[in-house]
């Protein structure tokens, strides 16, 4: 794993399918077409962008300047809550994505569905990462243009997953609406089991800490 | 050995909590008196900015018959006219000395052609410019308009409108008068607004009522719900005020206790008013909370609910304190709607209110009554209220230099003082530092200031460097021109067949 590393063609083609992640949000279609099935995308570049997206939601908090956003009650702020705030939801859709079209005839295996949802973050640090640089050099009047920008990005992001999805999978635009909102819902129930599924073990391990006390008590 | 150094750490340990734990307990014990809300809403402890000068009780006073549940109040120069209702009489007092209010007479029966010579619970008063005293005069249905002598000249009667029902007995409560002498009363049980009267007597109109609101939800139950149902509902009616006072210029300060929680939360309700002539509000608020006294609502000390204002008062610096009926405490807001100072409680020590009623200023100092007390509490600022005041005032007069220097004073006394940071910030923005006013308006998140001083800032940065941007921005654009120009040039060089051969 580690000779890898010593090669320069490691790094030409890491940087190679990072670049590729503009041509992909510029030219969607053709860029998730050739993604996957020209392997034009690589784990390490997706796991670059998403990375990256956390990185811009974090340092949103404290290097937006405070005309622009309200400013942060740091004692209230769980960076691990902001953390999983982009982590949880993408797992559950690339596993509810994959979960539901391996079903469905899609062609797109878990680990591409992966990538094609990274490459699809790629406007949200793109976007994100300079409005908040540009935002210490605004007054209040031009703020307004940054949440435009900022719910821009979001938007742009939401609809290239979305295309992204259709090209792994080789859906048409019919279905791959309909499978974009049964993996939301598949999401839905993902969550539902897992509320459930947390609460019994906590009433089961809760059960057996007060047989131990009683025990422990009688004893 | 081991014994002993044990001994002398724990020596060390309780001198050191004695030390830690006796000054704080006493602060925290004064400290709660007066208080802010900071940029976040939490509680902030501050200076006081009035301290008691002194309680007056009837017997203070010198009056053989004690005051009875006097609900209202009026100051006029130095002069305290107090409204005892429960003894239908009006008390005249007069402010001697710093600390010393002493009775001028008390009136209890006018003079001059009319039936009814006394009063019957007269609930307000006040004195005009050419010392005509009005009086609200609520058991006997009108407002009585006597000279300085108590000689009857006229009285208003119940409003002469189509709109109030024929059976209402008409209740003045609360009265204010400008400068040529027209009135202004909040009546019991008209929710049309202020009535107002001409200097003659006639009833003229209604100013000033609340907007009617009501949500979606509201609607549709309205919609649906039967006869009987209709019946048992609150109707949407605006809300009647409580107590008005007139500033200098003539607006009129109206305050009321009828929001409830969510209404004033979600700001359908205003506890506190500015109505201008055509009777709309135009109460600036600007500060970072919206003006209804106290943030938190919840039930401590037995006091649940919002804030209760019972009585307003406007200083001549535009400081309007406004007097909590629920926690017997002042609010103070400046004329953007920032909060200054809050002050008070409940309780039976001095500075402390039992049912305050009526609030007043003399000059700078306040006067608040309380009815179920029977005293007035005597107020004068102190010096971290007047060095505020002095702060503020300057500002307005245009000496920005003094009034940073004064807000330099605050902030010393209290670090905390959130517009003591925004006053030098606004000092130092008149004063043209920009990039100094900016670090302090940074710091307490005033966006909008800091907004002014980033715009000029930048704007002088810009005009200092405009050769740099300049060739920058040339730079950037003709580098990668030239670079194509070059290398298209020395293709044309590879190709040509003369250097080649």
């Amino acid at each position: 794993m580690f000779e890898a590393l010593k090669k320069k063609e490691t790094y030409s083609k890491y940087f190679k399918t990072l670049k590729y992640s503009l041509y992909v949000i510029s030219h969607p279609l053709d860029g998730f077409w050739d993604l996957t099935h020209e392997k034009r995308g690589s784990y390490a570049a997706a796991n670059t962008i998403l990375i990256l997206t956390v990185l811009a939601r974090l340092l949103k908090l404290r290097y937006t300047s405070f005309v622009v956003q309200e400013p942060v009650y740091w004692e209230d702020i769980n960076i691990f809550v902001y953390i999983a705030s982009i982590i949880f939801p993408l797992a559950l859709w690339v596993i509810g994505n994959w979960g539901l079209t391996t079903l469905f005839d899609g062609k797109g295996r878990l680990g591409q569905v992966y990538i094609a949802t990274c490459y699809g973050l790629t406007p949200y640090p793109l976007f994100q990462i300079p409005l908040m640089i540009a935002s210490n050099f605004v007054t209040i009047e031009e703020a307004q243009l940054f949440s435009v920008l900022s719910v821009i990005s979001l938007i742009y992001a939401a609809i290239l997953i979305v295309l992204g999805m259709g090209q792994i999978h080789e859906y048409s635009l019919g279905k791959n609406i309909l499978f974009t909102v049964a993996t939301l819902f598949a999401m839905l129930v993902m969550i539902f089991i897992l509320m459930i599924f947390f609460s019994m073990i906590s009433q089961g391990v809760a059960y057996f800490i007060s047989i131990a006390k009683e025990l422990m008590f009688r004893m | 050995m081991k014994n002993k150094l044990i001994k002398i750490g724990a020596m060390v340990a309780s001198a050191v909590i004695m030390a830690t734990s006796i000054p704080t307990v006493a602060t925290a014990a004064e400290s709660n008196y007066s208080y802010i809300y900071d940029y976040w809403g939490d509680v902030q402890e501050m200076p006081d900015a009035y301290n008691v000068c002194r309680v007056f009780t009837s017997i203070d006073l010198g009056l053989d018959k004690l005051l009875k549940n006097p609900s209202g109040m009026y100051v006029h120069d130095n002069m305290i006219y107090i409204c005892d209702t429960g003894n239908d009489r009006i008390v005249i007092c007069e402010r001697t000395d710093a600390d010393s209010i002493e009775v001028v007479k008390t009136v209890e029966r006018i003079k001059g052609d009319v039936d009814t010579k006394t009063f019957s619970g007269p609930t307000d008063i006040a004195v005009s410019d050419d010392g005509n005293i009005f009086i609200a005069d609520k058991g006997n249905a009108r407002i009585l308009k006597v000279d300085s002598d108590f000689k009857y000249i006229l009285e208003f009667g119940k409003p002469d409108d189509t709109a109030i029902s024929a059976d209402l007995v008409f209740q003045p409560n609360k009265i204010v008068i400008d400068t040529a002498e027209r009135v202004y009363c909040i009546a019991n049980n008209i929710n049309r607004g202020l009535c107002k009267y001409e200097a003659d007597g006639t009833f003229s109109g209604f100013v000033g009522a609340t907007k009617v609101t009501y949500d979606f939800q509201q609607y549709l139950i309205k919609k649906f719900a039967s006869q009987e149902q209709l019946a048992q509902m609150e109707s949407f009616v605006p809300t009647e005020y409580d107590n008005i006072y007139m500033d200098k210029e003539g607006f009129i300060y109206t305050v009321t206790d009828a929001g409830t929680e969510e209404d004033l939360k979600s700001g359908d309700a205003d506890a506190v008013r500015k109505l201008n002539l055509l009777g709309s509000d135009i109460l600036v608020r600007n500060g970072e909370w919206p003006i209804y006294g106290d943030l938190y609502m919840g039930g401590g000390g037995g006091f649940a609910g919002p804030s209760l204002f019972t009585d307003v008062t406007v200083l001549d610096n535009d400081i309007y304190v406004c007097l909590d009926k629920n926690r017997g405490r002042c609010f103070g807001y400046d004329d953007q709607g920032n909060m200054v100072f809050i002050f008070g409680g409940n309780g039976n020590m001095d500075g402390y209110f039992r049912q305050p009623a009526a609030l007043e200023h003399m000059g700078n100092d306040l006067i608040v009554l309380d009815s179920l007390d029977c005293s007035i509490t005597l107020f004068t600022p102190t010096e971290f209220g007047s060095l505020v005041y002095t702060a503020m005032e300057k500002f307005d007069e245009g000496e920005y230099e003094a009034s940073g220097e004064a807000w330099e004073t605050v902030m010393k006394l209290d670090g905390n003082y959130t517009l003591a940071y925004i006053g030098i910030g606004r000092s130092l923005l008149r004063q043209k530092q920009y990039e100094e006013a900016m670090d302090y308006f940074d710091l307490k998140y005033d966006a909008d200031n800091y907004s002014k001083a980033f715009q000029q800032y930048r704007k002088k940065w810009v005009e200092k460097n405009i050769a740099i941007i300049v060739i920058v921005i040339l730079a950037v654009f003709l580098i990668p021109l030239g670079i194509g120009k070059i290398r298209s040039i020395k293709r044309e060089i590879d190709k040509e067949e003369f250097f080649n051969r």
